[in-house]
């Protein structure tokens, strides 16, 4: 059978089983998208390339299939870096396929060119150049391969408009064949079994549990490791969700911004197991002041991940899934041979700490609205298991600390690169993926604008987010620093509380808005906002501009030096 | 020009395509390393290609390079050959003043070096050395007092010594995610 570059390349994303893809087409890419109409495959046309990249990651978080996006050449595809970028930090299959200037004209500074490849090879797990259409369907595979296993992560398929045209006889690979590509998912038996006899001497240990859980569909198997061993977990903010937080083992979300008994725990413990994470500086602090008396079991996907921060004193690569499968057996076994150590005194200290020094808010009756309080209101009154999206900042931090997650993928967010403007394009790719759930993104108004005209996609699309603005009228993060750290000396953050107005700007876009300013007025529009099911709805939270997050670890600072809410605990600030 | 201790010599087999020398060199320029010397060229297998990365690095984060190397996708196998357990060679050109009254000079050291003179001129004399690359510095010693006009080193080009008694040889055997 003969087919244009073009039809091949929808054929092999047939093929790979995409339902659905977020786009912008453009001259370099036109060829493409004249075959998308005779395909079952269903395109959502963005208003900005960066959404098409962020869509395509929420729709990845939420179902844990890669997301796919296509954009055009030069502007098309540096647009969409950003959220290849965003991929890459976080580990989110996403397969982005660009168009390309003519073969023949690459490298002659044609119109709308750029390397695409060469800019997106540090962002990008890989990434493919087309030379020759009869290469199309076995590259998309490749692609798709490569962006789904091992460490999952995005990849782009660059593809020439003249490639495009050409005719190819269609084939499809039986198998993929990459000699320099072959993840290790199974650990080692002796490693495991290491882990296993170093656990059964820990007196205080704490299950560290990252973004690795959720991309290895591990949260099942991680609830009964934590179950058999008695060990408490704490999720970092990419494995929230990842285990229940209403588990009485659940000690919550660590780091930067982490309650104190998650960040303490884990300073005092003498064995972190951690599971699909990565020793982020946002965890660690200080590194050589992190977990001083731990020893570590580090287990991960990516042999890169093991010592690149912290030398682990058992190291195992493989999936996180298949190894806590293993590590069950192991730590059963190892029981059966003798007494592990009873963790009741380290239990009572967990308890002790949780009820000392618990997050805390305090909404007074009369104002101003407090973004905890809304957070709080927003969680009580949606359905259980809601997917929460959220940007970066201190609506990102609330979001994380107040929800409780107890279901894997309800909560996605930009964690390693903290892409503000994440939130409203990635909660309408997780719409996409799962149209029966209720999708709350929870923004800031500083991200909410520099994304916010996806909304128009979501209303044409009839794709029904919400969208919370937890409205401070500031940069909120940049502001906390610059008052606890520039001496209150506030530059460039100011924004507005209603300039622009955001309740109207949401209705021009064909989403229903709503403006909360007072404590009264939250549950009702909440409630108004959750009977709306045929239109993207936004509320314009009008919240305490002073309020920050807490507790806090100063930057590169040592976790031993958190910092708690002033109002709450005085006493405490060592 | 002297290749110290510190030196570690990565022989990589990867895939013979566009853009992979990119894909590897960009590896070593983001972490901040620098690639003291590079070799590369098609094996006895024309699908494959060598390349002998010579990097100046402390060993524990050089094991970072090598694991994130291993990631690219095209990087199909990472050596790490220590100079004991290593063959290696180096070629160079230079380009040596050398008039009527010295050229004799230049010419034994040549000899003494099993260097060849490949171009003469009135005033100069290009001479080609091959060896291993303390044997170039020795001569890139000597023949500075003549004057050296020009010089051009390959970089080292390595494969493992044959195992008689037993080979140490090491492969980084983590493959990538």
């Amino acid at each position: 059978m003969k087919l244009t570059g073009a039809q091949a390349l929808i054929k092999s994303l047939e093929m790979e089983g995409t339902e659905v893809m977020f786009g912008l087409p453009g001259g370099a890419i036109l060829p493409v998208y004249d075959p998308l109409i005779d395909s079952s495959i269903r395109h959502i046309l963005v208003r900005h390339e960066q959404g098409a990249g962020h869509m395509a990651e929420g729709f990845a978080h939420a179902t844990g299939r890669p997301g796919v996006a296509m954009v055009t050449s030069g502007p098309g595809a540096t647009n969409i870096v950003t959220a290849l970028c965003d991929a890459y930090m976080d580990s989110i299959p996403i397969v982005v396929i660009t168009g390309q200037v003519p073969y023949g004209v690459i490298g002659s500074d044609a119109f709308q060119e750029c390397d695409t490849v060469g800019i997106t090879m540090p962002v990008t797990k890989h990434n493919w150049l087309v030379t020759d259409p009869q290469d199309i369907p076995r590259y998309v595979q490749e692609a798709f391969h490569v962006a789904t296993t091992g460490r999952p992560g995005p990849v782009v398929v660059d593809v020439p408009k003249d490639i495009s045209n050409q005719m190819m006889d269609w084939y499809w690979p039986d198998a993929v064949d990459l000699p320099g590509y072959k993840p290790n998912v199974k650990g080692h038996p002796k490693q495991i079994k290491d882990a296993a006899r170093l656990w059964g001497e820990a007196h205080r240990p704490v299950i560290y549990a990252g973004g690795g859980i959720l991309k290895a569909r591990a949260s099942a198997a991680l609830k009964e490791l934590a179950e058999a061993t008695g060990t408490p977990v704490v999720t970092t903010l990419m494995a929230r969700g990842s285990f229940p937080d209403d588990h009485p083992q659940c000690l919550g979300m660590p780091g930067m911004h982490g309650n104190y008994t998650a960040v303490t725990s884990m300073q005092k413990s003498d064995l972190l197991i951690a599971l699909g994470s990565r020793f982020d500086d946002r965890v660690t602090g200080k590194v050589d002041a992190f977990a001083p008396g731990a020893k570590v079991i580090h287990v991960d996907i990516d042999p890169a991940e093991l010592g690149k921060v912290r030398r682990p004193d058992v190291p195992i690569v493989g999936d996180c899934r298949l190894v806590i499968e293993e590590l069950i057996k192991a730590v059963r076994a190892d029981r059966q041979k003798r007494d592990w150590p009873d963790l009741t005194a380290w239990w009572t200290q967990l308890r002790e700490w949780q009820e000392r020094y618990p997050l805390h808010y305090e909404q007074p009756e009369d104002g101003p609205l407090k973004p905890q309080y809304c957070i709080d209101m927003l969680r009580d009154n949606s359905p259980e298991d809601t997917i929460v999206v959220s940007g970066v900042g201190q609506h990102q931090m609330w979001s994380s600390q107040r929800w409780k997650f107890n279901h894997p993928n309800t909560w996605i967010n930009s964690g390693g690169l903290g892409t503000m403007g994440f939130a409203v394009p990635a909660s309408i790719g997780a719409k996409v993926g799962k149209p029966d759930r209720m999708v709350w993104a929870i923004d800031g108004d500083g991200c909410f604008q520099m994304t916010a005209q996806e909304l128009v996609t979501a209303s044409a699309e009839r794709i029904p987010v919400k969208v919370g603005i937890l409205n401070n009228a500031y940069l909120g993060m940049v502001r906390q620093w610059q008052e606890l750290f520039y001496e209150e000396r506030y530059s460039e953050v100011y924004l507005s509380p209603d300039l622009p107005d955001y309740a109207k700007w949401a209705e021009a876009m064909g989403c229903v808005g709503f403006k909360v300013e007072t404590p009264e007025d939250v549950i009702p529009t909440i409630e108004k906002a959750n009977e709306i099911d045929d239109r993207p709805v936004v509320v314009d939270f009008q919240i305490d501009y002073r309020e920050k997050v807490y507790p806090m670890v100063p930057a590169g600072g040592s976790n031993d030096d958190i910092i708690l809410d002033p109002a709450h605990d005085k006493s405490v600030g060592r | 020009m002297a290749t110290g201790a510190q030196h570690h010599i990565l022989s990589v087999l990867v895939e013979n395509k566009f853009g992979v020398l990119s894909r590897v060199a960009g590896l070593f320029s983001r972490r901040g390393y620098n690639i003291f010397s590079l070799a590369v060229s098609p094996t006895e297998d024309e699908r494959l290609s060598r390349m002998t990365i010579v990097v100046d690095a402390e060993s524990a984060p050089l094991e970072q390079v090598t694991k994130q190397l291993n990631k690219v996708i095209p990087v199909i196998k990472i050596t790490e050959l220590t100079p004991d357990d290593a063959v290696e060679r180096e070629l160079m050109l230079a380009t040596v003043k050398a008039g009527a009254e010295t050229r004799s000079q230049v010419t034994e050291l040549a000899a003494i070096f099993e260097a060849k003179i490949v171009d003469v001129g009135y005033e100069a004399m290009t001479l080609l050395v091959a060896g291993t690359p303390d044997k170039l510095d020795a001569i890139t010693d000597l023949l500075d007092p003549f004057g050296i006009v020009e010089s051009q080193r390959t970089g080292r080009i390595a494969l493992p010594k044959l195992a008689r008694e037993r080979t140490k040889l090491r492969a980084v055997k983590d493959r990538g995610a």
